[in-house]
């Protein structure tokens, strides 16, 4: 594919739709907004879903008998299948329950099953490119169990390494915790594979899909995840929900991880019971307008396709890697085939601090993330302190990787 | 221009390229580290004092552009400073030494120095017991 080739989407009409991409960051310097590995902008349908929601039908869900709260509840329900369907889910809403976001999907694994059922006899297997939302988590798990955490080493390319997986997964193996696209390498792990691994020692199967879910067609069933997390903002929804798919037997018999309103079926004063699924998981008011949002960027996504998504991103990135590679004392990490990673580039640029360069980047506009992602163990396995990241959704085009170049060849200049 | 390039002036990435009293001092009286977690930075700095006045300063480090250059900016206003004003000296010092306006995100990277400085001080004096500074 050559670099006149046309974007698999049409971007402009793709980015009609969201408001923000219109604003300049400084007098005569409009947006170039690559970090959406950190979060994605949201498009008119979603805000018009939330907004609707206030004006027209914001009520308490579940109890209320009036118009408002039953037109919420059904809009809220509804929500939940829309988003299990989005990844796959047979079960419907009984096998989907929203959270605040990934980090507390993994944590209601973490708490519920982990703390209850894990023993100084366990092991915990996870990735050396686990975000810390599953590598503290699961450690914490460790500590106070006694269980044993294992980690899955990766190659100098950013592969994972899949005869240490075949190792470390043994019968001493009763969760194995793996995030689906690292955050840093871009890197799309062989899941489905992690997972066969993981049940031939009847171990818990957990995926961390953040980065994966927004980028590309997500089969939960086809992975055979127990138990599945991602992020809302991370998909052209709002900020404050996430989800996590479970399984349905998996949900029903985990202990919930909060208390309160909502997950009750009945309470007395010396016990109580708890609600179906997967309410018995939401305590208290739930993120209504956010899930209503939610479901409505399922909606949009699905509009677009998220092949077609994939297949933009992977344009991009192809262009990304290309111009990158010119630019002098460049080290890109991850993947050097666009086809094995996600729609995002990690970078480090002579001795320049990735957050010098991303200081100067957004003085010409362009928003990266620099920093250790929230992977500090795999970069101190590099033995750097951090990286520069760009990242790319559905409405980015070559031109913005192009400034994003400028702007790095400035940065050269002024350091050099 | 928006602040971020405003940041880069002259005088920094000079300080930051050619960097003013780097490195080791023979005999220093103290020598304190301490780091910023934020960016990564980690500066070690050694001070020799004579009668309570500095009077050679070394520091050595990496990190980012701000937090370097502030090291070596600070080092050249320090040589002939009496603990006493060193201990006086707050973020609004380093800032005017730098000359420019730097974003809330990146003032700990600005400061670490003067905080290293004036916590090695503290210890030298008994008034402080930690093994090293970190502007979190």
């Amino acid at each position: 594919m050559g670099i006149q080739s046309a974007a698999p989407l049409d971007v402009e009409a793709i980015r009609e739709e969201f408001p923000i991409l219109e604003r300049e960051v400084a007098a005569e310097t409009p947006l170039v907004y690559l970090d959406n590995a950190a979060t994605t902008q949201t498009p008119r349908p979603v805000l018009d879903a939330m907004d609707r929601y206030y004006r027209e039908y914001n009520a308490n869900v579940h109890r209320g008998l009036h118009t408002l709260s039953q037109e919420a509840s059904v809009a809220y329900e509804d929500a939940h299948d829309r988003l299990a369907a989005f990844v796959g889910a047979s079960g419907g809403r009984e096998e989907l329950l929203f959270t605040k976001n990934t980090t507390e999907s993994l944590n209601l694994v973490a708490q519920a099953h982990g703390l209850n059922e894990l023993g100084p006899d366990d092991a915990i297997v996870t990735t050396e490119m686990e975000h810390h939302s599953s590598l503290v988590t699961w450690q914490q798990v460790a500590r106070r169990t006694g269980a044993e955490v294992r980690y899955i080493g990766f190659t100098d390319e950013g592969y994972l390494d899949m005869t240490d997986a075949e190792e470390l997964i043994d019968e001493d193996a009763a969760v194995v915790s793996v995030v689906h696209v690292s955050n840093t390498f871009g890197t799309v792990n062989p899941v489905a594979r992690l997972g066969e691994l993981a049940h031939e020692q009847d171990a818990l199967f957990v995926v961390d899909g953040a980065q994966a879910v927004p980028n590309m067609p997500v089969d939960v069933e086809a992975i055979d995840a127990d138990c599945y997390a991602f992020s809302g903002h991370k998909m052209a929804g709002p900020t404050g929900i996430g989800c996590l798919y479970g399984k349905r037997q998996v949900l029903a018999e985990m202990e919930p991880f909060l208390y309160g309103g909502e997950m009750i079926r009945s309470v007395s004063f010396e016990e109580s019971s708890w609600n179906d699924l997967p309410w018995k998981y939401e305590a208290g008011t739930p993120p209504i307008a956010e899930g209503i949002g939610l479901a409505a960027a399922a909606d949009y996504i699905d509009d677009i396709g998220r092949e077609q998504i994939e297949r933009h991103e992977d344009w991009l990135v192809e262009y990304a890697l290309d111009r990158l590679a010119e630019l002098d004392g460049i080290t890109i990490h991850g993947p050097r085939d666009p086809a094995d990673r996600a729609g995002l580039v990690a970078f480090t640029m002579d001795d320049i601090h990735a957050h010098d360069i991303a200081e100067i980047t957004n003085a010409h506009g362009v928003a990266i993330r620099a920093g250790h992602h929230c992977t500090q163990p795999l970069h101190e396995r590099l033995g750097i302190a951090a990286t520069s990241r760009a990242s790319f959704y559905c409405y980015n085009t070559r031109g913005e990787i192009d400034v994003l170049i400028e702007a790095l060849l400035d940065t050269q200049e002024l350091f050099s | 221009m928006s602040p971020g390039a405003d940041m880069y002036r002259e005088q920094i990435l000079d300080h930051y390229k050619r960097p003013r009293n780097h490195g080791k001092l023979e005999d220093p009286t103290f020598t304190h580290t301490g780091e910023n977690p934020v960016c990564g930075d980690k500066i070690t700095i050694d001070v020799e004092l004579e009668d309570d006045v500095i009077s050679s300063i070394a520091f050595r480090g990496d990190g980012c552009a701000i937090s370097q250059a502030s090291a070596s900016l600070l080092s050249q206003e320090l040589i002939g400073m009496d603990l006493d004003d060193v201990e006086e000296l707050d973020r609004d010092d380093v800032t005017d030494l730098l000359g420019v306006d730097i974003s809330p995100m990146r003032i700990k990277c600005a400061v670490l120095a003067e905080k290293i400085v004036q916590d090695g001080a503290k210890i030298y004096e008994g008034e402080l017991d930690i093994e090293h500074t970190t502007t979190e």
